[in-house]
């Protein structure tokens, strides 16, 4: 990628726009088209859009909280196995669904070790299912993601500044105040907005952890009209009402993210100063431990279930997982390169193009691109394909969250400098754009390869036996009974994203 | 969007298989049945060496999945037969006006009278409570509800064992059936989207029981020599799962059709169902059933709502179950 420059043009942000437009607008209206209209809502519906609200909410907001000290103490500290810990935070956030939720539950779950612990010092047990449970799960996924999300954030306060603060003897509070704060101001609402998007079309996890149909979503409604009505009209005026919360969250968010100008710095790496006291160096270790062991937790539970499996896999699953990496890198390709696009355009249409795709239900979106393809060509025929697309689609909001305001910054910062050396297109992409940007577009690379590894996504809907990624097989494997070999299957599943996102992220760091 | 095409043409390229110049019978069915480990492969297998043809089996996540599909493509359908449906579903199938009547006639072991026109029975199973050995199982709904015992279920809106205990209770209780679903709200410890989500927490610890089939326990036993496992009796009777297949008026090989749903009530096809499906098959294989099947539980009676009943009272009894477990 770097040296095939990216060409970053008004025309490609604005095609790229228009691209994502139409596969989301598309399957919508594919699947209203096929229903003859749209259908209405009932209580029942009303009662969803009400939980998926409050859920989504709750889940950002503290995920959010719970990141802002967890990233400033990541930011103010250096010591052996930070880049360990920056680089593991993203692993939850890629695990396929179903396996996450039981590395949830082995730590925190009636059986888990956490109720082992307590029932050893004869304390009453927690019980994880319900509203709190729901919160507690999307934390699990989003707090690594908040947290790497604000960092850069952290990392983009150019060093002179704090070497100022220091001079100026300004001890964390006023740093809060001066040079903190004002980037928060400008991070927070976009991190926000991402989490809550994502939370939005959280269904199994809503389900299993809220403990019933208290816990019902929008998405669930949308699968209920799908398969149990088979109520394609309800079904696309509910889609239409979560691209409607979308696009509003959206606009709010845009509204209140504010643009810190903190000048152009050098670029080196930061030394801080402040917060040397014993006291908030605890409080940073702290804070840092128990994140760790928060996310890591879980994790190890999945890779010691796993591990005995491992070696013996079934040959289908390392083909699966062939078709996985394929389909995981050419939906990274697409991603970064929508997100580059877009983020070019430096404008709020762009962002918000960005975000669409998390708009779509993926039941909805399989269900259109079904009605769409089908009178051409056999859906199945294409199935890694689409969910390559799909999977960029669905990981573009986290890309652009991560490039876009790097790509504000170094534009701001040095676009002028650009602009008088006349550089454009394929040479400010090479001499600008990527020297500046290579820690975020690694990043990127790194979310959107892992996250298209794990996700389920559409191919569920189209899938046949030659033609199955690492996580159906995952879920083929449970639905045959053996959980053991899934999960193998979900450990390995578990590395491979992991190795991806690595890679792609230490590739960008390295040197950065 | 360069990449897009290019990767759309090489994937398309090396999906192609070769033509091949016998005919082409497409089967659509549920994943786990098309699934390595499911029935599918030796199936394909078995047909294709009596039938001079290609089989095609295309997976559907489940059997209401399956059926959203073939009704979204219509007579467009590339499909010609349907594999995996149920008795909850084939009255809604039959609405769709896109099913042929076959001719099938065999000597079925089912638990109830066969005479269905259109959709040909190829297994069936008892829905039950699923547990360890050693725990001391409650015999009903009503012992279940007075009971500490913990339970994992499915959502019946995502699930089709979901949606066969709401009609389990249904046909079991009727007019009650809200008020044992109030019993048994405190016993469920959460409802999950589908079955491998709940068998999965199950065998990780989270509850006593897991909804399941009777016929659960003979995997344990059979596949990993476990004989711990056991599926609770209710004395109401358990509700009946029976899986069946139909053909569509739309197919054009619809010989090839007919041929295969003959296929599908002989040994060869049966044989494979105990051990790969983990079902009952619909005719006995003359060997009678695999080893380890004796041991199950078999209920002394068998619930089951006909085709129509299930279609009148679904939306009802979602309502009860989703009023009793939302308190």
């Amino acid at each position: 990628m770097a040296r095939r420059a990216v060409p970053i043009s008004a025309w490609a942000g604005a095609a790229t726009a228009a691209l994502v437009l139409m596969l989301v607008g598309l399957p919508i209206a594919a699947v209203a088209w096929r229903a003859g209209g749209w259908g209405g809502l009932g209580p029942a519906d009303w009662a969803a859009l009400r939980f998926t609200l409050v859920q989504a909410v709750l889940s950002a907001f503290v995920s959010v909280a719970l990141a802002v000290p967890v990233a400033r103490a990541l930011a103010r500290r250096r010591f052996r196995g930070r880049g360990a810990l920056v680089l593991l935070m993203g692993a939850p956030f890629i695990l396929p669904v179903i396996v996450a939720i039981l590395g949830l539950l082995a730590v925190f779950g009636r059986g888990g070790i956490l109720n082992g612990l307590l029932d050893a010092l004869g304390l009453p047990g927690i019980q994880i299912y319900g509203l709190h449970g729901v919160v507690l799960a999307h934390v699990f996924f989003n707090l690594p993601l908040a947290t790497r999300l604000l960092l850069q954030g952290w990392e983009s306060i150019p060093q002179e500044r704090f070497r100022l603060a220091a001079n100026l003897g300004m001890g964390p509070r006023e740093i809060m105040r001066y040079l903190e704060g004002p980037m928060l101001r400008e991070r927070l609402p976009a991190a926000l907005l991402v989490i809550f998007l994502i939370c939005l079309s959280s269904f199994a996890v809503a389900l299993t952890l809220g403990g019933g149909p208290r816990a019902t979503t929008l998405e669930l409604a949308i699968y209920q009209a799908f398969r149990f009505e088979f109520d394609l009209a309800r079904a696309a005026l509910l889609a239409l009402v979560q691209l409607a919360l979308v696009v509003s969250a959206g606009l709010v968010a845009l509204k209140l993210g504010r643009v810190a100008a903190f000048g152009a710095g050098r670029g080196l790496i930061v030394e801080r100063w402040d917060a040397r006291g014993p006291g908030y160096r605890a409080l940073d270790a702290g804070l840092l431990a128990l994140a760790a062991l928060f996310v890591l937790l879980p994790l190890a539970m999945v890779a010691l279930r796993g591990l005995p499996t491992l070696a013996s896999l079934p040959p289908q699953v390392w083909r699966a997982a062939l078709a996985s990496l394929g389909v995981a890198l050419a939906s990274t390709a697409l991603c970064v390169a929508a997100a580059l696009a877009l983020a070019s355009v430096r404008r709020n249409w762009g962002e918000m193009a960005g975000i669409l795709g998390l708009a779509i239900s993926p039941l909805v979106l399989g269900t259109g691109a079904f009605i769409l393809i089908n009178p051409l060509i056999s859906p199945a025929a294409l199935a890694l394909p689409v969910t390559a697309l799909v999977n960029a689609l669905m990981a573009l909001p986290f890309a652009l969250r991560v490039i876009a305001p790097e790509y504000a910054r170094t534009e701001r910062d040095f676009g002028r400098l650009a602009d008088t050396l006349g550089m454009r297109g394929r040479a400010r992409m090479r001499y600008l754009i990527w020297p500046q940007m290579r820690g975020a577009i690694g990043f990127a690379a790194g979310l959107s390869a892992a996250l298209s590894m794990g996700d389920l996504g559409v191919i569920a809907l189209f899938a046949d036996p030659e033609r199955a990624t690492l996580p159906l097989e995952v879920y083929r494997l449970m639905g045959a009974y053996r959980m053991q070999d899934a999960a193998g299957a979900g450990l390995l599943l578990l590395l491979l994203s992991f190795g991806l996102f690595a890679l792609f992220d230490w590739g960008g760091r390295r040197g950065a | 969007m360069k990449n897009l095409a290019f990767a759309t043409s090489v994937m398309a390229c090396a999906a192609s298989v070769a033509a091949a110049d016998k005919p082409e019978l497409v089967v659509y069915t549920y994943d786990s049945f098309v699934s390595e480990w499911g029935p599918g492969p030796k199936i394909e297998e078995a047909f294709e060496a009596q039938c001079d043809c290609d089989l095609k089996l295309v997976g559907a996540s489940d059997g209401a999945a399956l059926l959203s599909r073939v009704r979204l493509e219509g007579e467009r359908s590339e499909a010609d037969v349907v594999l995996g449906l149920d008795t909850n579903l084939t009255a809604l199938a039959k609405e769709s006006g896109l099913f042929a009547a076959h001719g099938v006639s065999a000597d079925f072991d089912l638990p109830v009278a066969w005479d269905d026109e259109m959709f040909v029975p190829y297994d069936w199973g008892y829905f039950a409570f699923v547990h360890d050995k050693d725990f001391d199982a409650p015999g009903s709904f009503r012992e279940l509800a007075a009971s500490d015992a913990t339970i994992l279920i499915q959502d019946p809106r995502s699930s089709t064992p979901g949606l066969g205990l709401l009609y389990w209770v249904k046909a079991a209780y009727g007019d009650e059936a809200g008020e044992v679903w109030e019993g048994l709200a405190d016993n469920i410890v959460t409802v999950t989207k589908g079955w491998s989500e709940a068998y999965g927490l199950f065998l990780e610890g989270e509850a006593d029981m897991v909804l399941s089939y009777t016929t659960s326990p003979a995997y344990h036993l059979i596949a990993e020599g476990d004989s711990g496992k056991a599926a609770a009796a209710f004395e109401e009777g358990h509700y009946l799962q029976v899986e069946v297949a139909g053909k569509l008026k739309a197919s054009d090989q619809p010989e090839l059709a007919d041929a295969f749903l003959e296929f599908m009530v002989t040994e060869a096809f049966q044989g494979v169902i105990p051990t790969t499906n983990w079902m009952y098959p619909a005719v006995t294989p003359e060997g009678g059933l695999p080893e380890g099947f004796e041991t199950l539980v078999m209920p002394s009676k068998a619930l089951l709502l006909s085709e129509d009943e299930a279609q009148t009272v679904r939306d009802d009894a979602l309502e009860e179950w989703r009023a009793a477990l939302s308190r």
